[in-house]
């Protein structure tokens, strides 16, 4: 079980956040057209290594957090705020 | 004679404590500080269980976790166990054990007829032997199947017994007592770190208990770990799971060596505890060898008939005889001649080796480069067949009750493989060792560090590096560590002695070792699909004995090394967890919470059937001692709104607050229409898509002031609502500034409907001018009702004129109370959850069960909402072809023509025999008697006016209906603006 330390509340239980998936894909433009929103919607690159990823701490501040976790070792590296970017290391 | 196997000294059993314990019904006695196997074999039981497939006579193979034959039902009626190993049941006065799987007695089982079909319930038997005709399976096979097949059988009866969560935090955890885990724990805890100290036996030592010479160390340990604060000694703990971040799930025997838990103290624990560091000396389990008859009660690993010589004083035999392929097997022999058993042989296939030499010095008869071929007796074992290495046939036979063997340890790398520690092969031990990680340390047995000695230093040293690593640096004092002989555990290459008849890997899934090869023969090549084709290392014992030896016929049969062919994934649960530990207190009432609005009380007076609504629970409706039936309930409460009034509690209403400069910004992209066009003191009937395109969500949100909004969500989303808007305010919209509260639970809500609504609220209401005019259909305005502070909303789901009153939650049950007064006058009747469903159905407004993850927008008829212009989510893939496709089944009310014939919600339409569609809602009318539904029809609008059938299979029905208009009542929407 993660142990994610949350910017607002601390270092918190997995149990207390709900995953949301690869939050680096961006939401296209309202014209982009539809491949693009289906790119955004569905493609994710699901790699081998370091994922920014969102974590909602529903159990906690609500935020919607970017973790930086290792896909393999499941390490948490870092954890930003939405607004805030987060550094990918090399795999 | 009772116990005549028990030596009259030594071990770690109190002579002074009998406890009395039946099996099968006869009575037996044993001593405290015995497993349920080691008291059986003290009173010369040997034959305990049937086994799975072939109902082939089994004994007790082990002594420890690893058993994958002595399986029993433990206690009785509702406390009745299955699957309980013997050789980890703990004895108390009073135990009663009864064997399992069998027909008839354990001795003469009349399943054991399956041993002579064998030919056929090979590996894969259930998918060849089953397929013909496809009718017989579930009729006929399957029962015969489930009633042959299988282990012990639940009690079926609520548990009696409770059991608990529990969370725990330590510097550095150790799991196992054995000696490296003793030495673990002692290095750290000396160096200042909390320790937590895990032990699944309920004696603390390991191989510890087996030396007598290792006691004084073994209890001078014991009592300076329970003299530190920081150590946390937890024995009858058994850690089945390493998961991340150093969490280790465990349960903690509370009472299972109990007849029943004392009082309000809970049968078994289940532990979360999470470490900074872990050291695993969780020892290693002994393997058998593959050769016929290698299941035969009496055939024994050498270890364990070592452990219940030396530790539980019991002679398992009278007459022994030693198969082992390494030197450290053959301290059994010293064990099992101590004990007075006669040793007919050690029977070895190398050639020389110096314990070999030792024994034939002590005047052991070895015979070198041999192997045994085959066992004799019928239930139990009478002679043991011994040949020559490599021979291929089976050789003259030995008398002998006891055969030991031992084909070498395999380190118990269970935790540490979940840790996502890569396994090595080494090719001395011809086992998996873990390699490294920064999850955990193993120490000892476990990483193939075998002997006393040995495993001391190494369980201290890693016990050392683990508190430094937690921030412990002080140096501790070195800790005082046993001495003692070390032992080669390194073992010949011998998996399997191939020769005519049943050779087993799995002992417990009946998986031989002719079954993998035919696994293999029909391209079950890689571990796990054989695993899965053979059921091998599938039981409650994870093929802890017999694994790696089926791995290793594989290997053979492929013509490649066990190292390249590996183990199937290790997974928790280590060894078997009752569910009751897993579900700890969340049982009955306590398996969720239950949410009950501010008015819960009130409907309770009023006498409310309930009704689930996720976890809220609503009035269903109202019986009164006059109704015939339910349905005469609802019928009663819906006309009641069609002709009167009705109020209903809608307090259940997801509900938040969107505020902020950019609010109405944000409304436009969350919801398919427009509200920042909306007048403040409106509200508007919003419909939230999925990014995919399909439906969401709907309710009505109202504009409170330039930057306030209050949005309603369906009683069921309220959460995914939520969460949804958090989510794209936070991913794709964080520069607009909005605000997001939950307000669900402060507000309580009622609805009041029906042509005298407006009495009533003018009655209750004050503040506002409520006549048409000055508060039309979809005002909204602040109010006081009943004199507390209030807020009055136009709104209707029901089809007639309507208000809502919201108050502060605290309110509610003035406010009802004043509302059924005032109504009173005018025959006002509360109505439930069936009546608002039964109106909403008539009116032909959607609910869950048209917005059920799968419809449009177009779908519903309500395509000329989604906005033109402007971004919201779910536009652009609403426009995707297949969504916008004009075929789709579209929603229309349906009619059932012989009003008297029901017609049901999941029912298929059928036109001309074909498949169209399906009934979502159905119910009975009130404005015009008989049954009505909506659903969803392909070409629906075309077809309005049509008769066509819905038919139901599971019920056998075929009912005729008319399509027709789902707007049917008060098409034109007079009486929600009257």
């Amino acid at each position: 079980m993660l142990m994610i330390p949350c910017p607002h509340c601390g270092a918190r239980d997995e149990v207390e956040f709900t995953y949301r998936g690869d939050a680096t894909v961006v939401r296209p433009a309202a014209d982009a057209g539809i491949e693009a929103f289906h790119d955004y919607l569905y493609l994710r690159r699901n790699p081998r290594g370091w994922q920014v990823e969102w974590w909602q701490h529903n159990g906690g501040c609500r935020a919607f957090l970017k973790v930086l976790r290792h896909t393999v070792t499941h390490e948490v590296r870092g954890v930003v705020t939405a607004t805030e970017a987060l550094e990918v290391p090399p795999a | 004679m009772t116990q005549r196997h028990r030596l009259a000294t030594g071990g770690h059993v109190d002579r002074a404590q009998r406890l009395g314990f039946s099996f099968d019904g006869r009575r037996h006695e044993g001593h405290a500080g015995d497993t349920l196997a080691s008291a059986l074999l003290a009173n010369g039981v040997r034959l305990v269980g049937r086994s799975f497939k072939y109902h082939r006579p089994r004994g007790i193979f082990s002594a420890g976790v690893e058993e994958p034959n002595a399986l029993v039902e433990l206690r009785s009626g509702a406390r009745r166990e299955p699957n309980t190993r013997a050789t980890v049941a703990e004895l108390f006065e009073g135990l009663a054990a009864t064997s399992q799987n069998r027909r008839g007695s354990l001795a003469f089982d009349w399943m054991a007829v399956n041993g002579l079909l064998a030919p056929w319930l090979g590996a894969g038997f259930y998918y060849k032997t089953f397929m013909w005709p496809a009718s017989f399976w579930e009729r006929v096979y399957e029962p015969a199947v489930r009633k042959a097949a299988g282990l012990g059988r639940a009690s079926g009866l609520p548990d009696p017994d409770h059991y608990e969560a529990a969370h725990a935090h330590c510097d550095v955890l150790v799991v196992g007592a054995g000696v490296a885990g003793l030495a673990a724990a002692l290095a750290a805890g000396s160096a200042g770190a909390r320790v937590m100290l895990l032990e699944q036996d309920f004696l603390l030592g390991g191989d510890l208990l087996n030396d007598p010479a290792q006691e004084a160390w073994r209890s001078t340990t014991i009592a300076a770990l329970a003299a530190m604060p920081g150590v946390t000694i937890m024995p009858r703990t058994m850690a089945f799971g390493f998961y991340d971040g150093r969490v280790i799930g465990a349960v903690e025997q509370v009472a299972d060596h109990l007849p029943e838990p004392p009082p309000h103290a809970p049968r078994q624990r289940y532990w979360t505890i999470r470490a900074q560091e872990v050291v695993l000396a969780t020892g290693a389990h002994e393997r058998l060898i593959a050769f016929p008859g290698n299941d035969r009660p009496g055939v024994m690993l050498a270890g364990a008939a070592r452990t219940y010589a030396r530790r539980y004083a019991v002679r398992a035999g009278e007459t022994a005889v030693l198969f082992a392929t390494h030197d450290a097997a053959y301290d059994a022999a010293l064990a099992l001649a101590e004990a007075g058993t006669r040793i007919a042989a050690i029977i070895d296939p190398r050639s020389d080796s110096a314990a070999m030499q030792r024994a034939r010095e002590a005047g052991f008869t070895v015979r070198a480069g041999s192997v045994v071929t085959g066992t004799v007796g019928g239930t139990v074992l009478r002679g043991v067949e011994i040949g020559a290495l490599g021979s291929g046939s089976r050789g003259d036979a030995l008398p002998a009750d006891l055969l030991m063997i031992s084909g070498g340890w395999n380190p118990a790398v269970h935790l540490a493989s979940m840790a996502g520690t890569p396994l090595r092969w080494d090719d001395a031990l011809r086992a998996f060792l873990p390699g490294d990680s920064a999850w955990q340390r193993s120490a000892g047995a476990c990483r193939g560090v075998h002997g006393i000695g040995a495993a001391a230093q190494d369980g201290a040293a890693e016990g050392r590096a683990a508190a430094r690593a937690a921030g412990f640096a002080a140096a501790a004092a070195a800790v005082p560590l046993p001495e003692g002989p070390a032992a080669d555990h390194r073992p010949f290459e011998l998996w399997e002695v191939q020769a005519r008849g049943k050779a087993f890997v799995d002992l417990q899934d009946d998986v031989t070792a002719d079954d993998i090869r035919l696994a293999h023969r029909e391209g079950f090549i890689h571990i796990e699909h054989a695993k899965r084709y053979t059921t091998h290392a599938m039981g409650t014992d994870q093929g802890k004995v017999g694994g790696l030896v089926g791995a290793a016929v594989l290997a053979a049969a492929r013509g490649e090394p066990v190292a390249t062919v590996g183990m199937p994934r290790y997974r928790p649960y280590a060894a078997p967890v009752a569910w009751g530990a897993m579900a700890g207190g969340e049982v009955g009432k306590h398996f969720q919470p239950v949410r009950r609005t501010s008015l819960h009380g009130e409907h309770d007076r009023l006498g409310a059937v309930w009704m689930d609504a996720g976890l809220w629970k609503r009035p269903a409706y109202y019986p009164k001692a006059t109704d015939a039936d339910a349905w005469a309930s609802v019928k009663r409460e819906a006309h009641a709104v069609r002709e009167r009034v009705g109020v209903c509690d809608v307090s259940t209403l997801g509900k938040i607050a969107v505020e902020g400069p950019d609010a109405a910004t944000f409304l436009d992209r969350v919801y398919a229409n427009t509200f920042s066009t909306l007048a403040i003191g409106r509200a508007r009937y919003g419909l939230m898509l999925r990014e995919d395109g399909i439906v969401f969500d709907d309710g009505t949100t109202t504009r409170l002031g330039p930057d306030r909004f209050f949005v309603t969500t369906t009683t069921a989303q309220a959460g995914p609502v939520m969460q949804h808007l958090e989510f794209h305010l936070a991913s794709a919209w964080p520069h607009l500034d909005v605000s997001l509260a939950s307000v669900t639970d402060h507000w309580a809500a009622m609805s009041i409907a029906g042509p005298k609504a407006r009495d009533v609220v003018a009655a209750v209401v004050q503040g506002i001018d409520v006549a048409n005019e000055a508060f039309p259909f979809m005002a909204v305005a602040d109010c006081t009702a009943a004199g507390v502070p209030a807020r009055l909303f136009r709104i209707s789901f029901s089809g007639e004129l309507a208000y809502e009153i919201a108050m502060p939650a605290g309110y509610a049950t003035h406010v009802w109370q004043a509302v059924l007064a005032a109504g009173a006058p005018h025959g006002i009747e509360p109505y439930g959850v069936e009546a608002l469903g039964l109106l909403r159905i008539e009116k032909g407004h959607v609910a869950g069960a048209e917005l059920n993850g799968q419809t449009t927008a177009h779908d519903l008829g309500l395509g000329r909402m989604l906005k033109k212009k402007g971004d919201f989510i779910g536009r652009v893939l609403a426009q995707r072809p297949g969504l916008t496709d004009p075929s789709r089944p579209h929603l229309v009310g349906l009619r059932s023509v012989d009003p008297n014939r029901q017609i049901r919600a999941g029912s298929h339409l059928l036109v001309d025999g074909q498949d169209q569609g399906w009934i979502s809602s159905a119910t009975q009318s009130v404005v015009d008697p008989g049954w009505i539904g909506l659903g969803m029809l392909r070409d629906g609008a075309a077809r309005i006016g049509r008769e066509i059938v819905a038919a139901n299979p599971l019920m056998g029905e075929e009912v005729p209906v008319k399509v027709v208009t789902p707007h049917g009542y008060d098409a034109e929407n007079l009486r929600v603006r009257a």
